[in-house]
């Protein structure tokens, strides 16, 4: 009846998570409790549950992001803890068993509910505004996009009531992660939630490919979208064509653990070596569907904090799109060590060095943007210098990495482990928190607090330096990765700094929250009626913040790259008459609906409780089939009322 | 690479001070946004460094492939290395002898390793010796090393392979020639010889496992193990990794 599921999953016997869950629980509970004391829920419902409006999806996939983060942070520090105590005889406080699930779901969380609803969560609510049109092409897509990486996300934070995650590392190699090696629910957790959430991202992909080639503003050509669009239609391209290789990777899999089947066993035929390919032809295009929208966030900070333009805006464009070819052709620089000759493994090393010259390029063309410039430093132009300094030298330490003889030796290490996070903090993160404190005044119409932004970006950067800069020596040291017990206490001291930058960092998310309190509280004093704070270059400036829904009573018409820019030296206005009708999609539940049965489904999926598995994505079925099939999906704001709106600004 | 990378960061530093807003001194352009000569320098740089650097991996590659032989005076050791749950057995096919958790080497002479795993991917490592090597079941790798002096190195596994993961290590004693005869005549005539009950009882999930010395082997032992992993379902091991919750 309920398949593998029993009161034994739930680990009585260790009451970390079990606390830490129960928490979150009564947390969650006391949220849910206060809306429906405040009779805020028909508000939630009607404006976020169910929106389909790009910018309040975009709202919600950063406040996803920013929470996971919580949740992963919590994960690193364990970690690092455990690390700088269990050294020579003295065991941690950690089991194994409980610290290889947490670098599992550290790795998993960063990458999958972290990075991505953070970058996407921009694009979503970027992207329309910059582009200069209502909405992304398809809605109500937009929003079932959402809810299911929501849905993978609660997936992966139930593991740890119910059972527990997998231990097998975020990228799940088999046959570790094969039924043999891994008989729990560990690994179908990990694949679930993933598998999930990844339909959702693909449908993310395929939204915004089509929105930046078919739905732009009168007179926006493609040489003169803003560089963060560029950024994500590139981005977004490799989502469509990375995706379906981890679905397709995750499936096989998934039929390994289900149906004995043997595409990755040691025995019957399989071949491990397979899976390790599969997983980095995606998870190599992976790393820059991450990094080339911060590099697109950084490419409009620097231009508006610099009063200048951006330097060769042509070059920044085919930079972009040679990494975004050059992505799919250097995934074998994650495993060297496997055995390939030397002709393959050179040809490899080679491609991934060439992908440092757009990325070069791209620095040098930052660094030429504040050359001349009047740069004001605000936080977002704080992380971008921050940004610039520790990239090149988690580009230098990539380069190194990326030839094979110096990989056979360091593949693995802590000095690995430290080039990632130099490169996902110092870039996709530093990017995130940049756009976050860019683009807030847009969002909710009032700034935030520059005074604790300059200290969170203080604490994230020496945070960083001193959390990873050990990690490099250790590496080089013979520092291997994952070890739940150091064997050598030698290295203990460069680990309890390591712990310290932890800390630091962890100082550096606690200004952000209060950055966050402190500007809601004082909204009032903070309101931006300009529509304008930075002197913007781009058409999202050029509205009110925050946007109405429609974003723009009047189409703009572009002219040339830094569209609002021009508009703003030819001194044109925005039009105050002329408006007409406006067609805006209706809100729709079918996302938060479908989402619903998708939890069910996956955790009886997980659990093996096949009739409510097959109940739920039924369910989910005919959801989608409804939402697809209605007509009366529109609804017209009359010219009328546009006036009337206008007016009231 | 330090020859640009320090540069651009001295400059990054250099231009976001000297650009500040308050600066009166500093020169602007407030829409000077392309230059074709810088624009030829940008593109420059990075490729000059990357054609250089292509020269070094293509040349790295081949020299440092851990499959090619290392040419030494002595005549090459073969060693045959299996990674277990979670521990290391070294095979000397030639020689007849095993050991666990410890490889005895002569110094100053090549070693030919040929290596593979009864269980889950692990990477065989012996950081001060150079380059490491994937051990996988049912396949084959090859690992050429060589030990310039005596001494002690320590060994592991770079590649996560389970609970017992952070045990899962080794020594390497490189002694000279004479002291690894000596080794080999006492490793002959002590402990037990390892067959397969030997070997199927070894297989089993352990952890921190003293080293130890086998007087004789199975002959085929390694060949046979990669047909019994390729063939068994579940092989070996179950890997431990349904103990706890």
């Amino acid at each position: 009846m309920l398949g593998k599921l029993s009161w034994s999953a739930i680990p009585f016997n260790e009451p970390l998570p079990l606390l830490s869950g129960a928490a979150v629980g009564i947390v969650i509970l006391a949220v849910l409790v206060i809306i429906a004391m405040k009779g805020w829920w028909p508000y939630l419902w009607r404006e976020w549950l169910t929106s389909v409006d790009h910018k309040h999806i975009g709202v919600m996939y950063v406040l996803l992001g920013l929470v996971m983060l919580l949740r992963g942070f919590s994960d690193a520090i364990m970690m690092r803890t455990q690390q700088a105590v269990a050294v020579g005889d003295a065991q941690g406080y950690l089991p194994p068993s409980h610290y290889d699930q947490i670098f599992s779901a550290h790795g998993s969380i960063m990458i999958f509910f972290v990075a991505m609803p953070l970058v996407i969560g921009l694009m979503n609510f970027v992207v329309p505004l910059q582009l200069g049109v209502r909405d992304v092409a398809f809605p109500v897509l937009n929003s079932v996009s959402f809810w299911l990486t929501a849905t993978g996300a609660l997936l992966i934070n139930v593991s740890l009531v119910i059972g527990n995650f997998a231990r097998t590392g975020w990228m799940g190699y088999p046959p570790l992660s094969e039924l043999a090696f891994s008989p729990d629910v560990g690994v179908d957790y990990y694949l679930w939630s993933l598998q999930i959430s990844g339909i959702g991202t693909l449908l993310t992909g395929v939204n915004f490919v089509t929105t930046i080639l078919k739905l732009r503003a009168p007179g926006m050509t493609y040489f003169r979208m803003p560089v963060f669009c560029w950024t994500a239609l590139a981005s977004n391209l490799l989502i469509v064509a990375a995706f379906p290789v981890l679905t397709a990777t995750f499936l096989m899999l998934l039929l390994d653990r289900y149906l004995g089947m043997h595409f990755f066993t040691n025995d019957g035929g399989g071949n491990q070596m397979m899976y390790v390919n599969l997983f980095w032809a995606w998870g190599h295009p992976e790393v820059y569907i991450l990094i080339l929208p911060a590099f697109g966030v950084f490419s409009e900070v620097v231009a508006t904090f610099s009063g200048k333009g951006l330097f060769s805006y042509r070059s920044m464009v085919w930079a972009t799109l040679g990494i975004c070819v050059l992505s799919f052709m250097v995934w074998l620089h994650h495993f060297f060590t496997m055995g390939a000759g030397a002709d393959v493994n050179a040809f490899f090393g080679i491609m991934s060095s060439i992908i440092a010259v757009p990325t070069g390029v791209k620095v040098f063309n930052w660094l030429f943007t504040m050359f001349h410039g009047r740069i004001v430093f605000r936080t977002p132009m704080m992380f971008a210098v921050g940004f610039i300094i520790t990239f090149v030298i988690g580009g230098l330490t990539g380069v190194l990495l990326a030839v094979p003889p110096a990989d056979f030796v360091l593949h693995n290490s802590t000095f690995l482990v430290a080039h990632f996070h130099n490169v996902i903090i110092g870039g996709v993160v530093f990017g995130a928190l940049a756009g976050i404190n860019y683009w807030f005044p847009k969002a909710f119409g009032f700034t935030l607090d520059e005074r604790l932004g300059h200290a969170s970006f203080w604490c994230w950067l020496i945070g960083f330096y001193l959390a990873f800069m050990p990690l490099y020596m250790l590496g080089l040291m013979g520092m291997t990765r994952r070890l739940e017990h150091v064997p050598d206490p030698s290295w203990q001291p460069l680990l309890l700094v390591a712990e310290g930058g932890a800390i630091v960092i962890l100082c550096g998310i606690a200004c952000q929250i209060a950055q966050l309190y402190v500007s809601i509280r004082g909204r009032d004093q903070r309101r931006d009626l300009t529509g304008d704070p930075w002197n913007g270059r781009t058409l999202e400036w050029s509205t009110t913040s925050p946007p109405p829904a429609y974003n723009f009573a009047v189409l703009p018409k572009v002219e040339t790259v830094d569209a609002f820019w021009h508009m703003k030296r030819m001194h044109q206005t925005t039009a105050k008459s002329g408006y007409e009708a406006i067609e805006m999609p209706r809100n729709s539940p079918a996302g938060f609906i479908i989402a619903f049965f998708a939890v069910i489904m996956g955790f009886s999926l997980i659990w093996q409780i096949w009739w409510l598995a097959i109940l739920g994505f039924l369910a989910a079925a005919i959801v989608v089939l409804v939402a697809a099939w209605s007509t009366d999906r529109e609804h017209e704001i009359s010219a009328a009322d546009v006036a009337q709106a206008e007016r009231a600004r | 690479m330090l020859v640009v990378v320090i540069p651009v960061i001295l400059a990054t530093l250099a231009f976001a001070w000297w650009y500040r807003a308050s600066n009166d001194r500093a020169t602007r352009a407030s829409d000077k946004s392309y230059e074709g000569r810088i624009e030829f320098v940008v593109w420059s740089i990075p490729a000059l460094t990357v054609i250089l650097l292509g020269g070094v991996i293509w040349i790295g590659a081949h020299q440092l492939d851990p499959r090619a032989p290392i040419a030494g005076k002595n005549n090459p050791v073969r060693v045959e290395v299996v990674s277990l749950d979670w521990k290391w057995l070294f095979i000397y096919p030639d020689l007849g002898v095993a050991a666990v958790n410890q490889l005895v080497i002569p110094a100053a002479t090549p070693i030919e390793f040929q290596l593979t795993s009864a269980t889950v991917m692990n990477s065989f490592f012996v950081p001060q010796l150079g380059s490491q090597i994937y051990t996988m079941g049912g396949m084959v790798t090859h690992l050429n090393l060589l030990a310039d002096a005596p001494g002690e190195y320590p060994g592991l596994s770079a590649n996560f392979s389970g609970d017992g993961f952070s045990w899962m290590r080794f020594v390497v004693k490189s002694v000279p020639a004479g002291d690894f005869n000596a080794w080999l005549s006492q490793a002959r005539g002590a402990g037990s010889g390892l067959d397969n009950a030997g070997y199927a009882e070894l297989a089993k999930p352990s952890k921190d496992l003293p080293p130890k010395t086998y007087r004789s082997v199975e002959p085929k032992l390694f060949e046979h193990i990669l047909e019994r992993t390729m063939t068994d379902p579940g092989n070996a091991g179950m890997g431990g990794a349904q103990q706890g919750g």
